[in-house]
């Protein structure tokens, strides 16, 4: 206990002993009573107060006249004017000299003239000398400043307020005091408050007979120190939940880069397709080109491209093997689907499989608020006997379902390497309207039977971007803020639960 | 995808009622295409260019529609709107054929060897007796804008001419020259130019400028010319200015060069089928005989009608429908795909216009019957396809480590992978040639030079993007590194690394050492079976550094970062971190 606490506590007490004397009292009149500062008279009352029922207190609003730092420090020694009068010694002084002996010297100097205190010799050898008039003053303004503290203002007439004011000597303040009365649990004695419960206090036992301080619920607590994950990759962790809620095995995406075998040439897209372009892909200065490939597979792709086969008509060019060679940085993971179905089909037996990934992919775009230059791909796929159509958007279903979104429907779209091709709309309750989530589609022949799958597996599959529902979950317009070194780090440490069916 | 602008109120009499817009969206959804967008030429304007310039501007209603990029026949308002009728049996499918002429036809274009060196391949078509109209010759240049750009890839695979007939004489003859042997009026210009000359005038032309690349290297360009000389274009680049088509003229002789010659035929079909609409004869196409190099010729255009047999119960199987064969016939044919039910209902005969080069295989025809039928209406179900998951092991030991991160109280960053080579080396005092670092060839900026070798340079960017935050900044990364490996069919490959960083106003070098040691804790790495080794690294402050040994393997480093290494990254405070591959741990 502080000796400030200590002081508290026995004011605390004498109120109480006053009031089961007198049943009830104004703090300001109690203050003037008993000489004593009306803030900390207030303060004292309201611990008592939050103690419970001890006392109930009223709020009353008055008005009162209060010394100003000038007023306080005249009551205690004594007006400008007055101050003057006592520095000039017996055989006067010179005008300046005795200017600078007092604060506000000026003020004092021409009070006391004006009262006839004092006198100047303008024509004194050494300049203008100061000599007293008078042989004692009184100095007026001070009592009345030392009535105004005293609290004694009816003593004063209301020309000297005037004057007093004028002065800025006294002002009238607004005063918030307290009547104060017996509360249904008052007592006289108070224990001083603990603030928390403490080891000593339980080995002790000394608990139970203390009070305590009730906890301020309206305050904030103390943040914990904390680390956070990323609210991009916390939405991942959801995602491959979901796939591996649904059976899905994860693919091996580790592959930045790719040859354009891969990534184009074995899902059937042609070699002058727009997406080849370097306008949209990165091409690799280093290594240049890839330099190892299936061969008995590549020259079935390149068959496929070239003249047709498999029942299709191919895309008739000249399919170069110089172009498929080509490095990049991956345009998305189907590449890597394409890897696993090549292996998959290398199996003596084909077993049904279901495949999800999620990675980065590249695009050559220049960065903006809605494009990032990589971002992560979600993709999904099913190989079995007789898969339908219905199937495929089945697995959707129940896919956007567990993402919390149920109402989808399905739209006919271009896609070089599926055959039907979807792309998968959600309804908006926020937007009210349709929003494209997503991609689908049946791989091609053209692609999955120069793999060597049996002619009756199908091959299913959708994907869509990880920025996009994450965007939109949590409301953020700028993808540069979600991914990458512009990223804001409050709001990754304010990021919430990630729940994606909430 | 391509988009089409298309006047609302032609569109809505062409399909001989108006739609709301979201009626017409609908439809539009459910045929494959979309309304991306209702504006106006006013309005496209003033958003391009400003208010002011649009003053004057046309404020006719334009529905901007996307189509499916391997759709060709549907980059009109010919095609389009025939395409929806058809789909909403409000019209049958025509039949577009090619009037053959006798064999000793002037119309004959002749291919000189020359052109080989150049653009090999040209195939050509008439298009007689047709009528123009404001609307139809803007529709007509518009379609062959689309094809430039799409399939013609910015005309660089196919280029398409187009003169009026009466103006020249056949045979035409297809050559390639040295470009000062060239001389001619080029569309739209007062006088005669040398190709050389062309090429020069038209480097500052906004539109024409982006094709001269094309051919601007090459000893010989591309030139069309009549039996007179007279010369039709010089392809890719501009047609020549004589054989220019008005609204007046009648009959329009249709070129086509290309560098692939199915792409060459695929685009003079679309042309003469969306425009022999407007012929004395509709749907009729004068041919053309084209001879090549080596003296054989064939007529153009082929107009191909090409057979596909299909089984109804496969096509049922693979959408999960069952329809009888004569409702799936029916769905085809609305597709403009006519069908006719063959071996008493095991097969249908499907026919393939030349309208719809897109249909490759069966599966295109699978498709078309899914769409009719409506995908929205075929019941969703879920195969039993039975299959134990399992998880990259990779990525799962990824996961676990980024909790116990998260919870030693860092902050995770999501950097790019790609970076630039100041980031990899420069930065971090190394000389870029000894980074084992993949190279972007034609990267747009700066930033994306090379693929990232180290995981620190992004997360010193994520720090000095958040200098203002309270300090100390305790982040971390586990995510792939790229780097060459000559062992790999690509010759590089991924490695996952963590790694951490500690930003205050000291070093902190025990956080950083505590939170490794806390790592190999939850990896179960025994104390002594790591320990560091001092090394001298120019990324690290002298004596601050050293080479982490995990069973007598180096798994990466860890100290206190060199003054020039937080200044080159912007940053003022100092910094300790270690950086490991994770992948000994699987």
């Amino acid at each position: 206990m502080t000796v400030c606490e200590e002081a508290m506590a026995e004011l605390s007490e004498k109120l109480l002993t006053i009031l089961s004397e007198r049943n009830e009292f104004d703090t300001l009149d109690l203050s003037i009573e008993l000489q004593f500062d009306h803030q900390r008279l207030v303060g004292a009352v309201k611990s008592l107060q939050s103690l419970g029922d001890v006392i109930t207190c009223e709020q009353r609003n008055s008005k009162q006249w209060e010394l100003t730092d000038e007023g306080k420090e005249i009551a205690e020694k004594g007006s400008h004017e007055a101050l003057i009068y006592e520095s000039i010694p017996l055989e006067g002084i010179n005008q300046n000299e005795l200017l600078g002996r007092v604060p506000n010297g000026k003020v004092g100097f021409s009070k006391a003239m004006s009262l006839g205190w004092i006198q100047i010799d303008k024509a004194a050898k050494d300049g203008p000398r100061v000599t007293k008039k008078v042989e004692a003053i009184e100095d007026g303004v001070k009592e009345i400043c030392q009535l105004v503290k005293n609290f004694q203002i009816d003593k004063i007439t209301d020309q000297q307020k005037n004057e007093c004011k004028k002065r800025k000597l006294i002002s009238e303040v607004k005063i918030v005091s307290y009547f104060v009365k017996k509360g249904t649990d008052f007592k006289t004695s108070v224990s001083k408050q603990e603030i928390e419960l403490t080891a000593d206090m339980i080995a002790s036992g000394s608990w139970k007979d203390k009070s305590f301080k009730p906890y301020n619920f309206n305050a904030l607590g103390l943040p914990p120190a904390s680390g956070h994950l990323h609210p991009l990759l916390k939405v991942r962790t959801q995602f491959r939940q979901i796939f591996l809620e649904m059976g899905f095995s994860e693919m091996p995406t580790n592959n930045y880069v790719e040859s354009s075998f891969w990534n184009f040439d074995a899902l059937f897209q042609p070699q002058q397709h727009p997406a080849r372009d370097a306008h949209d892909t990165f091409f690799i200065a280093e290594p240049e080109e890839a330099h190892e490939f299936p061969m008995d597979y590549l020259e079935k792709v390149k068959t496929v491209h070239s003249i047709g086969g498999y029942g299709s008509q191919g895309y008739k060019y000249d399919w170069k093997l110089k172009e498929a060679a080509k490095n990049i940085m991956r345009t998305h993971t189907t590449g890597v689907s394409a890897r696993m179905l090549y292996q998959l089909a290398q199996k003596e037996k084909f077993t049904p499989s279901k495949y999800f990934s999620i990675d980065r992919v590249f695009r050559n775009e220049t960065l903006d608020a809605t494009h990032l230059a990589e971002f992560h791909q979600i993709e999904g796929l099913v190989a079995d006997y007789g898969l339908t159509l219905g199937n495929l958007m089945g697995y959707i279903e129940q896919f956007f379902k567990k993402y919390g979104i149920k109402k989808l429907r399905f739209k006919p779209a271009y896609n070089p390497y599926t055959e039907p091709s979807m792309e998968i709309f959600s309804y908006h309750e926020g937007l009210k309207k349709w929003v494209e989530v997503g991609n689908s589609g049946v791989f091609r022949p053209e692609m999955l039977l120069p793999m060597g799958l049996p002619k009756n597996v199908s091959v299913i599959a959708w994907g869509l971007s990880l920025e996009r529902p994450t965007m939109i979950k949590y409301g953020i317009s700028n993808i540069r803020e979600l991914f990458g070194p512009k990223v804001n780090l409050q709001k990754i440490y304010d990021n919430p639960l990630c729940r994606l069916d909430k | 995808m391509p988009t089409v602008g298309l006047k609302r109120d032609v569109l809505f009499s062409i399909l001989g009622r108006s739609y709301s817009e979201d009626e017409f969206n609908d439809l539009c959804f459910e045929f494959g295409l979309e309304l991306d967008e209702v504006t106006s030429e006013k309005e496209m304007i003033s958003k391009e260019q400003g208010t002011d310039k649009a003053e004057g501007a046309s404020e006719v209603i334009i529905f901007k529609i996307d189509v499916p990029a391997n759709r060709y026949d549907l980059l009109c308002v010919e095609g389009l709107t025939r395409g929806l009728l058809i789909f909403q049996q409000k019209l049958e499918a025509p039949i577009y054929r090619m009037i053959e002429l006798p064999a000793n036809s002037i119309n004959q274009m002749i291919i000189h060897p020359s052109t080989a060196a150049v653009r090999p391949f040209a195939v050509a078509a008439i298009l007689r007796d047709i009528t123009f109209t404001q609307e139809r010759y803007q529709s007509f240049i518009d379609l062959q804008d689309k094809l430039h750009q799409n399939i013609g890839r910015q005309r660089s695979i196919v280029a398409i001419g187009t003169h009026d007939l009466d103006t020249i004489q056949g045979p035409f003859h297809y050559e390639a020259l040295p470009p000062k042997d060239i001389c001619f009026k080029p569309l739209n210009h007062k006088k005669e130019y040398t190709a050389i000359e062309l090429m020069e005038l038209f480097s500052t032309d906004s539109h024409l400028k982006h094709y001269l690349h094309i051919i601007q290297d090459k000893p010989v360009y591309p030139i069309i010319k009549d039996c007179n000389n007279v010369v039709l274009s010089m392809p890719p680049i501009i047609n020549g200015d004589h054989t220019k088509i008005t609204l007046k003229t009648k009959n329009v002789f249709v070129e086509c060069t290309a560098t692939d010659l199915n792409k060459a035929k695929i685009v003079l079909d679309t042309i003469v089928c969306m425009f022999s609409q407007y012929c004395a004869a509709p749907y009729r196409v004068e041919g053309v005989k084209v001879v090549s190099p080596d003296g054989s010729y064939l007529m153009h255009p082929e107009l191909p009608y090409r057979k596909e047999i299909v089984s109804p119960k496969e096509i049922n199987k693979s959408i999960g429908i069952s329809e009888d064969a004569s409702s799936i016939a029916s769905l085809l044919t609305r597709m403009c795909l006519p069908s006719v039910i063959i071996d008493n209902g095991q097969s249908l005969e499907v026919e393939i216009p030349p309208t719809r080069h897109d249909v490759l295989h069966a599966c295109d025809i699978i498709e078309d019957v899914a769409i009719a039928f409506g995908y929205n209406n075929v019941n969703r179900t879920i195969s039993d396809t039975n299959c134990v998951a399992e998880q990259f092991p990779v990525n799962k030991l990824t996961d676990l480590l980024r909790e116990v991160i998260a919870a030693a109280g860092f902050t995770e960053c999501l950097t790019f992978a790609l970076c630039s080579r100041e980031d990899v080396a420069d930065k971090l005092g190394k000389n870029i040639k000894d980074i084992p670092a993949v190279h972007i060839a034609n990267p747009k900026t700066l930033e994306f030079q090379v693929a990232r070798t180290t995981l620190l340079p992004g997360i010193l960017k994520t720090v000095a993007c958040n200098k203002k935050m309270p300090l100390p900044l305790k982040l971390f990364e586990i995510s792939d590194v790229i780097l060459l490996d000559k062992t790999k069919d690509v010759g590089a490959r991924n490695q996952r690394h963590m790694c951490a960083v500690y930003y205050n106003k000291v070093a902190g070098f025990e956080v950083i050492h505590g939170l490794f040691d806390r790592t190999m804790q939850v990896l179960e790495v025994p104390n002594n079976d790591y320990k560091f080794i001092p090394v001298d690294d120019a990324a690290f402050f002298p004596g601050q550094c050293a080479d982490i040994m995990v069973r007598g393997q180096n798994i990466g480093k860890l100290g206190v970062l060199h003054p020039d290494v937080i200044t080159k990254f912007d940053l003022n405070m100092p910094c300790s971190v270690f950086e490991i591959d994770i992948e000994p741990f699987l």
